[in-house]
């Protein structure tokens, strides 16, 4: 109740009911606007669930028909109507793996420059750019890989990795620059950027002091890398890892031009 | 004793260039790649390719205008729907819900839906909205960018509303100002730049999606202003174009990948500016 109101009396009464009208007002729009946030809130809930609900729906066809053989058979037969997604998931895993085999070294080697090595003016503008690198939309990568990379591959690399390296799975087939090994390699490219931001921060926020102590009792600056900085850090380096990896095994667009080749190279 | 000190030393030297030759090997292709976009892009970029409808197949000439233009609306309806949504969440998590449950399960979601590989999302609203309603549509495209939006706009909003210090809201609330008058008159203002950079790269993301858009708006080779009709986007284009067999088609396909890539890291590069100001 405002003070000014006070001295009159039917003054005090609009006064009043005016007060008593605003509190009502903000009574109001309190309850509207907590209810819009709580029901944009829930509405993220509704959305997974529905995805979940959805996603089971339309793939209950195939779930009944085919069961869990789906997921283990390797044949692709429109005719007969057998299908078994075996090949895809097969290449989904290899290629993501392959990704994540090439990518986490190098990831954690641009770090370890970032942070440890590099002068700082040359750390910022490069983390900057890997940053920025990060954010390319996925299907430019794929792009890339088929048209620059896929033919440098077919060229040059694979007619020697066959005859050198033909022993080893992987390495065997036709020099087509498209597979699970340069599918594998786009996914590693794409990921670097993302995982070595990731790690670079977490490798800032080892302790000084940790690393002083290091450096203190005479460790050379891999020995307090490996020994410190890494061990301190090994969590965040796999949780930058997996999501990496979910980036990596939900790679769709990047996949598409290349990825397409595993069913054949399979 | 000294033999000790030598293997360490070479030890520290052999580990530390190794890193150093991976960052190079890592930056160097990622600076091929952006290269390539760059001078291929630009060999195939003209006037017509803003101008022009896409020729037919296998004809020289041509552009890609409805499909900068249909980007440009889906995204921009993505942003509509999306956007105001997550940051109302956000506004639960962080003003409302704080430490209750639902909060903790919304956000536990929200991870859950950064992480959800974005052609999934496609086929949910393929299920969802092209199935029921028997046909490829801008609207679909949109839903689906703003599913995939909607879980980073909601922890940046969350993440920058709890940045406001709680002193702030109190004073406010001091005053017998409504919380609702609060949270929009006070604390938005304090978070609006972080909000607006948040909202700005997730735009930017989502304007580079190409799997859910491949089964909800599709493609179309001709202007298309209505909503409920396939439209075409520069990422689908993309898709098409490279794997098409025409030289020309890949021309066009380098020049809407640099497009995209150059409007993708401006967005970046402005926010980051916006960033680095409310830090300096």
């Amino acid at each position: 109740m405002p003070l000014r109101d006070m001295p009159e009396k039917g003054a005090s009464d609009k006064g009043q009911a005016a007060a008593a009208r605003r509190y009502a007002a903000a009574r109001a729009g309190d309850a509207v606007f907590k209810g819009a946030a709580w029901f944009f809130a829930a509405s993220v809930i509704a959305l997974m669930l529905l995805v979940f609900v959805i996603l089971l729906k339309e793939s209950w066809l195939s779930i009944k028909t085919f069961g869990l053989g789906f997921l283990v058979s390797s044949t692709w037969d429109p005719v007969s109507l057998q299908f078994g997604a075996l090949p895809s998931i097969y290449g989904t895993l290899v290629s993501s793996a392959i990704a994540i085999i090439i990518a986490l070294p190098i990831s954690i080697g641009i770090a370890i420059f970032l942070t440890e090595m590099a002068p700082k003016r040359v750390s910022g503008p490069v983390g900057s750019a890997i940053e920025l690198l990060a954010s390319i939309p996925s299907i430019i990568y794929g792009m890339w890989g088929l048209f620059v990379f896929a033919p440098v591959l077919s060229e040059h690399i694979e007619p020697f990795l066959i005859e050198r390296l033909g022993f080893i799975p992987l390495f065997t087939g036709a020099p087509l620059g498209i597979g699970m090994l340069p599918a594998g390699f786009i996914l590693a490219i794409m990921i670097i950027p993302f995982i070595s931001s990731v790690t670079r921060d977490i490798f800032r926020m080892v302790p000084p002091m940790l690393k002083e102590s290091g450096y203190g009792v005479g460790a050379t600056k891999w020995e307090v890398i490996w020994t410190i900085v890494i061990p301190y850090t090994r969590s965040g380096i796999i949780g930058a890892v997996i999501l990496g990896l979910g980036r990596a095994l939900g790679g769709d667009d990047r996949n598409l031009p290349l990825g397409n080749a595993e069913r054949k190279c399979f | 004793m000294n033999a000790h000190y030598i293997k360490r030393t070479l030890a520290n030297y052999g580990a530390l260039t190794v890193s150093a030759l991976s960052a190079v090997f890592g930056i160097f292709f990622l600076f091929w790649i952006l290269k390539d976009v760059l001078v291929l892009g630009f060999s195939a970029i003209n006037f017509d390719f803003f101008t022009q409808l896409p020729a037919p197949a296998g004809m020289e000439g041509g552009g890609l205008a409805n499909a900068i233009a249909g980007t440009f609306l889906i995204t921009a309806l993505a942003t509509i729907i999306g956007v105001p949504a997550g940051i109302m969440a956000g506004t639960y998590l962080s003003e409302y819900g704080r430490k209750s449950r639902m909060a903790s399960v919304v956000r536990f979601i929200s991870d859950i839906l950064v992480s959800a590989p974005s052609i999934v999302v496609g086929v949910f609203v393929y299920a969802l909205l092209v199935k029921p309603f028997g046909g490829f549509s801008a609207i679909a495209g949109a839903v689906a960018l703003a599913i995939i939006m909607l879980p980073v706009v909601i922890r940046t909003a969350e993440e920058m509303l709890k940045l406001v210090p709680d002193a702030t809201r109190e004073a406010a609330l001091a005053l017998g100002a409504p919380h609702w008058k609060v949270t929009v008159q006070v604390v938005y203002r304090g978070a609006v730049r972080g909000i607006v950079t948040g909202v700005m790269l997730a735009v930017a993301r989502v304007s580079g999606e190409t799997a859910p858009l491949l089964f909800t708006s599709f493609n179309n080779s001709f202007w298309n202003f209505s909503l409920t009709e396939p439209t075409a986007t520069l990422t689908v284009t993309i898709f098409n174009y490279a794997m098409g067999p025409y030289e020309d088609w890949h021309q066009k396909a380098w020049a809407a990948a640099l497009l995209i890539t150059a409007i993708v890291l401006l967005v970046n590069i402005i926010s980051r500016i916006i960033v680095r100001g409310k830090a300096g």
